[in-house]
């Protein structure tokens, strides 16, 4: 067991959190609304190599393992920089082409399959990806179609949009169920965002609340403001320390099989389901954060002119974008209890319950 | 990160596992409930006979903290109560780190071989969180000790061999500068034990210290000491000594009585037990990461506020839903007909609120991360 980065990762965040610091720092997410896309920080991002890390090194690509990206998409969340970093990374797994993997093409997925119409809705980097992959009908596709360049004005500043499944060039990558291992990376990538977003808003909202005074005194010196501060780095490591669970799981993982799911000894293992675990409690965490961050900013936390709402919305519209929170928990609930009215749900063997006297 | 375990510590794992198979678990969680002690001298002699107890102890056996934390996290994830041995284990820490040679040889053997329980005389009835201004007085005389005063929540006393003793050596020092430990035995006349009984079933006591003479033999650590010896005490206890997987037998109580009854098709309480779950994981994650610190070589006493602070309120959480989707079988104690998971729904419901209080309450550990994680002054 070693809970701390390896060499590797730890020269990676360096690189990263650098470049995002330098290149990336809050007021380029705010010039970048509402679009949030910055071509010119994407084209910035190119020469890291990082959009082509995912890939497989046969394909061109840096063969890095998930548990490495997840270390770089914390430092995108915590300057929430405009690239589509997470969704390109998932999708030049799937579709490892030359120009998706020099980055020079941005491609992306669609979270849920086209609808009867063939339409894929508010695909996450929509409107400025060149090609979409998603599900269309029992199959897995790629289509390449010029991006509408908009976005509808949203809680997150995100570039969604409608793109069609079967307009442009398609191409079959294969059977629909391909997808499914997609989205668990995609949030395990979005887990680790959201724990940079966390992280950066309980910073500042430590910074904010030690040099704003009332009463004569730092708020910080206040119980009631100290504690509402000290959930935070809880919900942050916590999260942290699940996505990097899931991600290890991941990339152990022997495609097509269930891991461990052994609920009742807490003893999980399978990668499905810590990425739903990873995803669902890391917007957990970073809504908590961003939202006591930006409450102990009293009305200046409410105005445009202060970095917190930025990260607050995002941290609601980053993870939103898959599906309610809810059904995320249904489906770890599937995997963990079995299907509803399934043999598993149904006839799971008595336990030997003790039943004790009291005195 | 590499969250595998090593193969000396998997196969620590699966003998403790080993051992809780081979004892009949459900006879000796009815005798727990039933006297309040939650103490097993058949699983605690069971891992002594096997040096399972001596070996994880921090600074003897392989010391490896990652064990300690397997141990504890084993215990409790069976559903046994084994607060007699975590303190055993915990003190036996304590006075091989600070001890005398004297008090090594008396008192350790004692313990690892999974016979004498320890009790813990800390808060008194006016001195809780604020535990450093304590008046229970010792106060020498020639060569002996002699201590005057009373103790609240000294679980265990009823069974104990040992007590570790803080009390007040001088008054005319600040508060945290005139407290001196002692180790010593139950025996030792003067010390008498009320009970004290509890919402969930625990039985726990008030201790009282009528002009009891001790000799220097007994002092643990330095005269005046007694608040650097507290402090290796907590580093021990907090986050790896159990405490942080109270939900794992909850959630698989009512798993299983939700599935006999088919209640488990239900969509609200499907999403409620895979919150319980990811709750569970996190805890388990956080533990894990104070382990880690100190086999580490650190001391993860930050940590260990974090993990403490996060495993009670969601187990409180935990409790307070399995209860609400019970309905009225959540009220319904052991041996009811009807009562939800045989009756531990309602045992859990009534267990949980302690579990935010004692070792150290939420507000006194969000106090620790508010000055020691974020630098904010102190508020109290």
């Amino acid at each position: 067991m070693d809970l701390s980065l390896s060499d590797d990762q730890r020269v990676i965040r360096d690189v990263f959190a650098d470049f995002f610091a330098r290149e990336a720092p809050a007021p380029v997410a705010r010039a970048a609304e509402p679009l949030g896309f910055d071509r010119g920080l994407w084209e910035r991002l190119l020469s890291t190599g990082a959009p082509g890390m995912g890939a497989a090194e046969h394909d061109g690509g840096g063969g890095a393992t998930l548990s490495d990206l997840i270390v770089i998409i914390e430092e995108l969340g915590r300057s929430i920089a405009p690239v589509p970093l997470i969704e390109h990374l998932v999708a030049s797994r799937l579709h490892p082409v030359e120009p998706v993997v020099t980055g020079d093409l941005i491609a992306t997925i669609a979270l849920r399959p086209a609808d009867a119409a063939g339409t894929w809705r508010l695909v996450p980097a929509g409107a400025i990806a060149d090609i979409v992959i998603g599900v269309d009908g029992d199959e897995l596709v790629a289509v390449r179609s010029d991006p509408p360049g908009r976005a509808p004005v949203n809680h997150a500043s995100a570039p969604l949009a409608d793109r069609s499944a079967r307009g442009g060039t398609g191409t079959v990558i294969g059977p629909a169920s391909m997808i499914d291992l997609a989205l668990d990376e995609w949030r395990t990538l979005t887990a680790a965002a959201l724990v940079g977003i966390g992280d950066t808003a309980m910073a500042i909202g430590v910074e904010y609340v030690k040099s704003r005074k009332q009463f004569g005194v730092p708020i910080a010196s206040f119980q009631a403001v100290q504690h509402g501060m000290a959930d935070l780095p809880i919900l942050v490591e916590g999260a942290r320390l699940l996505t990097h669970r899931a991600a290890w799981a991941g990339d152990r993982a022997v495609p097509g099989t269930t891991g461990t799911t052994d609920v009742d000894d807490n003893e999980i293992d399978d990668f499905a389901t810590l990425a739903g675990m990873a995803f669902v409690f890391a917007a957990q965490a970073a809504a908590h954060a961003t939202d006591r961050s930006l409450h102990f900013h009293g009305g200046y936390g409410y105005a445009q002119e202060y970095d917190i709402q930025l990260y607050y919305r995002r941290a609601r519209g980053w993870a939103l974008v898959l599906d309610d929170p809810t059904n995320e928990y249904r489906r770890i609930a599937d995997r963990l209890l079995g299907s509803p009215g399934s043999a598993d749900a149904r006839d799971t063997p008595a336990s030997n319950l003790p039943t004790p006297t009291e005195a | 990160m590499d969250f595998s375990l090593a193969p000396r510590a998997s196969q620590f794992r699966s003998d403790v596992k080993q051992i809780l198979r081979e004892v009949d678990l459900a006879e000796i969680v009815e005798t727990q409930h039933r006297t309040g002690l939650f103490n097993s001298p058949e699983v605690n002699r069971a891992l002594a006979a096997k040096g399972l107890l001596e070996r994880v102890v921090p600074g003897m056996g392989t010391g490896d903290p990652i064990e300690l934390w397997l141990l504890f996290n084993e215990l409790e994830k069976s559903g046994l109560g084994y607060d007699g041995i975590s303190v055993a284990v915990m003190v036996a820490a304590v006075v091989n780190h600070v001890g005398t040679d004297f008090q090594k040889a008396t008192v350790l053997p004692s313990i690892l071989s999974g016979e004498a329980l320890v009790c813990l005389g800390y808060s008194e009835p006016d001195h809780g969180s604020d535990v450093a201004s304590i008046v229970t007085r010792a106060t020498r005389d020639g060569d002996e000790w002699v201590i005057d005063g009373a103790k609240m929540w000294t679980s265990l006393a009823q069974e104990a061999s040992w007590i570790l003793l803080l009390t007040r050596t001088d008054t005319d020092v600040p508060k945290h500068k005139g407290l001196t430990t002692f180790i010593m035995p139950m025996d030792t006349p003067g010390i008498s034990v009320e009970p004290v009984h509890t919402m969930g079933s625990e039985r726990t006591n008030a201790t009282f210290y009528d002009n009891v003479r001790v000799g220097q033999q007994w002092v643990l650590g330095e005269v005046n000491g007694g608040w650097r010896t507290m402090g290796v005490a907590l580093a021990f206890e907090r986050g790896v000594m159990g405490g942080t997987a109270a939900a794992v037998p909850l959630l698989r109580r009512f798993h299983h009585w939700a599935a006999e009854g088919g209640l488990l098709d239900d969509p609200v309480v499907r999403e409620r037990l895979a919150r319980i779950a990811v709750d569970n994981v996190v805890a388990s994650l956080l533990t894990q990461k104070a382990a880690w610190i100190a086999a580490s070589g650190g001391l993860p006493g930050l940590e260990g506020s974090m993990v403490k602070v996060f495993a009670t309120e969601a187990y409180q959480r935990a409790a307070a839903w399995c209860q609400q989707m019970a309905g009225p079988a959540g009220l319904l104690h052991f041996h009811e007909t009807g009562a939800a998971a045989g009756g531990y729904v309602d045992y859990d419901a009534r267990h949980a609120p302690v579990t935010t209080i004692y070792g150290g309450t939420s507000e006194i550990n969000r106090n620790n991360i508010a000055e020691r994680h974020l630098g904010f002054p102190k508020a109290r």
